[in-house]
């Protein structure tokens, strides 16, 4: 039977073949030479450069640019990698509008800063396609390391752990090494499984193998890792879901919006992907935002994202919601939700007007709904671990924990953004630190 | 990476790129931080006598000229030499030299012109550690007004007595700095190797007026309603200097003459052309004036990628390469026949390339009534300006007929062999060839 996005319920195939590929296609196409050259032109080359400061991972972007603009970008890669060796992915996946391009002195002159995120791309993009992996490991120190997830935060700190001459062993529990990168970016940010080359190219450098199927809590505690290594980095990410607190939340249709994005991410063939035909995405964040946008390029015919706060409150940067909205997605704001409604499976869900304060206003409106994504929040979800700052694990600028011999960086640690580049940085300065640590 | 490690007249530096003696180099503060920076080394801003130091003026010294987006391309300035006392200078540069015994530092030196004022000097600088002396006969404002500098520069006998008394009374190598307003490059530098230089260094700033401010009918910069010709920079003057290196490369009596390049090097490419016509390093101010010290790092790994691309190990090799390619009009090879090709694929249809042959040059670009544009090669004489006007990087290529195919605009086959204008039926020389 072939379905089409008038179908009702939770159903695949809702579009003609070609409109997939179209609808998964590169959101930001690498610049070709002649557009990266005039892209370059115009960075000022800035001392002290703000665009520098506001990269977590403190790119030398005037550096980089010059470098493309003098015709070298496998340079220009270089200066990135040294920094931040998921520059590919990061170039693909940065908010670039609230770090790097916000910061610029030409968004500050025209409105217009300098793209510094695809001209990124058009050096990592560079490099790789020559198959070129510009770094090396120092001698064997014959210490060994475990990095725990294999997310940015855990490929960071093993690749730089490599560097220093360190053996080190990544755990995952999942088939594929990558975290979130593998499971959680929107497809049309990481296309022609880009995430999962940047991590064999990464695997150059040696010296590191991973294991996957292998969980923290679940075959593997910390206690042994702690007497099998010199050192134990922890990047286990966030790997619970929050829960929406309403009655008929376990219907059938009530589905996580990381999961469905993780589903989709592992697809062969997008046609084969279910999806509701009045979709209704709850949060306000980059993953509500990515479940809702994905909803609709699968033929979703209504897609509802609703948020508790106000618009400006939203943790999608407003780049993220004009893309929503270009894509038809309708976002309602200071709306809670109260019920979910329907016999079995979700029919309607029903939510409650709140100020900004989420003071309830009384007033109350139904969405029709044969298919709910929750993304309101991750969390880490276990216990066995050092302690914790509110409800990630407490750690120091360079990511120490609690425990005596143990790091942790990325989602999973206090401090930073929840975002990619923040976990690369926070994987490396520990790595930093475990190599002091563990040479001293 | 390829090792940049360069040693120029016996002089070592970890690489080739020498700041050039102006205010980058004008004392302690920042020199400490060019090395910080990575440059290879520095040439001191230009020392004059023991005595009351000169006096630069209080209003600006500094003119310009801008591409699009205000893109710094050419520099004027009418600064003299050093205004801060000897003493001071030597006294600094005995410290930064003990601290970075790995970079090269020369010192710049501009005095009377005596053998006294020069013996003096010498004598002054010899326990500084410094490297080696340059001497600057080149400063086209100020100075050369005082009879030094240009003045001298200018006059091929008094660069071959100074050079002389130099070689006299010290041991240090010495470079000839050499000034580009004269009309022959070739004879200062000969002058200068016959008095015993080591090395010459080009060039020097261009006599210039950057502007005239159209309010007050003054040249800019205008100190209190006046105006004077300073010395030009900058990327602008790089094709300048360029020649005139190749200039001196190739000369007979100057072949070998090391020669330290200076004139616009803004990036690793112009470097890398200023050595490959003959350079054994080079020197930069306008670059680091305008973008900083840290300017260099592009030049390093653009330097050394390009050196690993060639199969290059050290940056003798790349010293002197297109020497040889450089050569005079009538041997050029008249049978080399090439024609513009627009890809179509790539071009914006701006119609730029029209305007310009059609108005200007061949009238070899037709363009159809929905913008698309084709050279007619029956027209298309190669002059390259569509290339050059277009907006487009690689938009049209110049490709050649290959030997044996017809030329449409001649209607004659294309000759296998070299043929130059000393052998064509045309040239008046050869009037029995017509026969
Ligand atoms: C849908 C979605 C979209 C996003 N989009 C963007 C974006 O566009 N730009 C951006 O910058 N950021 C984005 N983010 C955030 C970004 O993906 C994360 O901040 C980043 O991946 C964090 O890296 P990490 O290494 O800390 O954790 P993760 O990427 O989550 O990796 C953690 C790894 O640990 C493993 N693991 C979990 N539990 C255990 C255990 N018990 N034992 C062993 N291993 C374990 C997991 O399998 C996983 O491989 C997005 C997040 C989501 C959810
Ligand atoms: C402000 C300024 C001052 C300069 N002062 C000197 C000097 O004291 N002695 C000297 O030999 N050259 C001096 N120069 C010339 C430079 O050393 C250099 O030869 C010239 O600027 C060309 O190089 P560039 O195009 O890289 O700037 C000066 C140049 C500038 C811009
Ligand atoms: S702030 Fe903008 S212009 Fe300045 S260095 Fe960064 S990218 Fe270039
Ligand atoms: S560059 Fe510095 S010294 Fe020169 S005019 Fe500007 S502020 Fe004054
Ligand atoms: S100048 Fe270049 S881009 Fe413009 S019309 Fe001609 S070929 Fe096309």
């Amino acid at each position: 039977m072939t379905s089409n996005t008038l179908t009702p319920g939770i159903a695949a195939g809702r579009l003609p073949g070609e409109d997939y590929s179209r609808n998964f296609a590169d959101l930001h196409p690498v610049l070709d030479d002649h557009e990266a050259l005039v892209a370059a032109d115009r960075c000022y080359f800035c001392h002290d450069a703000p665009c520098m400061t506001a990269c977590p991972t403190s790119i030398d972007i005037p550096l980089f640019i010059r470098q493309i603009a003098t015709g070298t970008p496998e340079a220009a890669a270089k200066t990135i990698l040294n920094q931040n060796i998921l520059g590919g992915m990061c170039a693909r996946v940065c908010p670039t509008e609230t770090l790097c391009e916000e910061a610029c002195v030409r968004e500050t002159a025209e409105g217009k800063p300098v793209q510094i995120g695809r001209l990124q791309r058009f050096a990592t993009d560079t490099l790789m396609a020559a198959g070129v992996h510009p770094f090396e490991r120092a001698a064997p120190t014959g210490k060994a390391v475990a990095v725990v997830g294999a997310g940015p935060a855990g490929l960071s700190c093993a690749h730089r752990l490599a560097m220093h001459g360190h053996d080190v062993t990544v755990f995952d529990p999942r088939p594929k090494a990558g975290g979130l990168n593998e499971f959680g970016i929107a497809a049309y940010k990481s296309v022609d499984g880009f995430a999962a080359k940047e991590v064999d190219w990464l695997l150059q450098i040696g010296g590191i193998t991973v294991e996957t199927g292998q969980a923290l809590g679940a075959g593997l505690s910390l206690e042994k890792l702690k007497a099998d290594h010199d050192a134990v980095f922890l990047a286990i990410g966030l790997a619970g879901v929050n829960a929406l607190g309403v009655e008929g939340e376990d219907k059938d249709g009530v589905d996580d919006a990381v999961e469905f994005i993780a589903d989709l991410r592992q697809a062969d063939d997008m046609s084969t992907v279910p999806i509701g035909r009045d979709v209704v995405v709850i949060g306000g964040g980059m993953t509500a935002v990515d479940a809702a946008v994905q909803a609709k390029l699968l033929g979703a015919l209504n897609v509802t994202l609703v948020y508790r706060r106000g618009k400006d409150r939203m943790n999608a940067s407003v780049f993220e919601q004009d893309l929503a909205a270009s894509k038809g997605v309708r976002i309602i704001t200071n709306a809670s939700p109260k019920a979910v409604i329907g016999n079995g499976a979700v029919q309607e869900i029903e939510f409650e007007y709140t100020d900004d304060d989420l003071a309830p206003t009384g007033e109350t409106f139904r969405l029709a709904a044969d298919q709910v994504f929750k993304a309101i929040g991750q969390t880490l979800g276990r216990t066995d671990l050092p302690e914790l700052d509110g409800r990630k694990i407490a750690v120091n600028d360079t990511g120490r924990t609690s425990m005596a011999g143990v790091w942790a960086g990325g989602d999973c640690a206090s401090g930073g953004d929840d975002l990619t580049v923040t976990a690369v940085a926070e994987g490396r300065d520990a790595a930093e630190d475990i190599h002091a640590t563990l040479m001293a | 990476m390829a090792n940049l490690a360069s040693e120029f007249i016996g002089i070592k530096s970890p690489n080739p790129f020498w700041l050039a003696s102006a205010p980058p180099t004008d004392k302690e503060y920042n020199v400490r931080r060019a090395f910080e920076a990575g440059w290879g080394g520095v040439v001191w801003k230009t020392l004059g006598s023991e005595g009351p130091p000169v006096v630069n003026v209080n209003g600006p010294r500094y003119g310009a000229i801008w591409g699009a987006d205000r893109r710094l391309l050419g520099l004027n300035n009418i600064e003299l030499i050093t205004d801060r006392p000897l003493e001071t200078n030597l006294r600094e540069i005995k410290s930064v030299k003990r601290d970075y015994p790995d970079r090269a530092l020369i010192i710049s030196l501009m005095v009377p012109c005596d053998e006294d004022s020069w013996a003096d000097i010498l004598k002054r600088i010899e326990d500084t550690g410094a490297d080696g002396v340059e001497l600057n006969f080149g400063c086209p404002h100020g100075m050369a007004e005082r009879g030094m500098g240009s003045a001298v520069g200018q006059v091929p006998e008094y660069i071959e007595m100074v050079t002389r008394w130099v070689k006299k009374h010290s041991r240090m190598p010495c470079i000839v700095k050499l000034t580009p307003n004269i009309t022959d490059v070739r004879k200062p530098a000969e002058a200068a190797k016959r008095g015993g230089a080591d090395a010459v260094s080009l060039i020097n700033t261009i006599n210039s007026i950057t502007s005239v401010d159209l309010d007050d009918f003054a040249p800019e910069p205008t100190i209190d309603g006046k105006g004077t010709h300073g010395g030009y920079c900058g990327p602008a003057v790089k094709p300048i200097a360029l020649n005139m290196v190749a200039e001196i490369a190739r000369n007979p009596e100057t072949h070998g003459l090391p020669i330290s390049g200076i004139g616009g090097v803004t990036t690793w490419r112009d470097a890398a052309e200023f050595m490959t016509l003959g350079a054994g390093n080079v020197q930069v101010c306008t670059a680091a004036m305008t973008y900083g010290f840290k300017v260099v790092q592009e030049m390093i790994s653009g330097l050394s990628d390009y050196m690993d691309r060639k199969g290059m190990t050290s940056t003798s090799e790349l010293v002197g390469r297109a020497v040889p390619n450089v050569t005079d009009w009538q041997y050029l090879n008249l049978n080399y026949i090439t024609k513009a090709k627009i890809n179509e694929a790539d071009c914006i249809k701006c119609g730029r390339c029209y305007a310009a042959c059609e108005d200007t040059s061949h009238q070899a670009i037709a363009m159809s009534e929905d913008r698309v544009f084709t050279v007619k090669d029956d027209e298309c004489v190669a002059c390259n300006l569509c290339v050059n006007v277009c907006p487009v990087e690689g938009c049209i290529t110049m490709e050649r007929v290959a030997p044996g195919q017809v030329d449409e605009r001649t209607g004659k086959v294309v000759p296998e062999e070299y043929g130059n204008w000393l052998e064509h039926p045309n040239n008046p020389g050869n009037a029995c060839a017509a026969e």
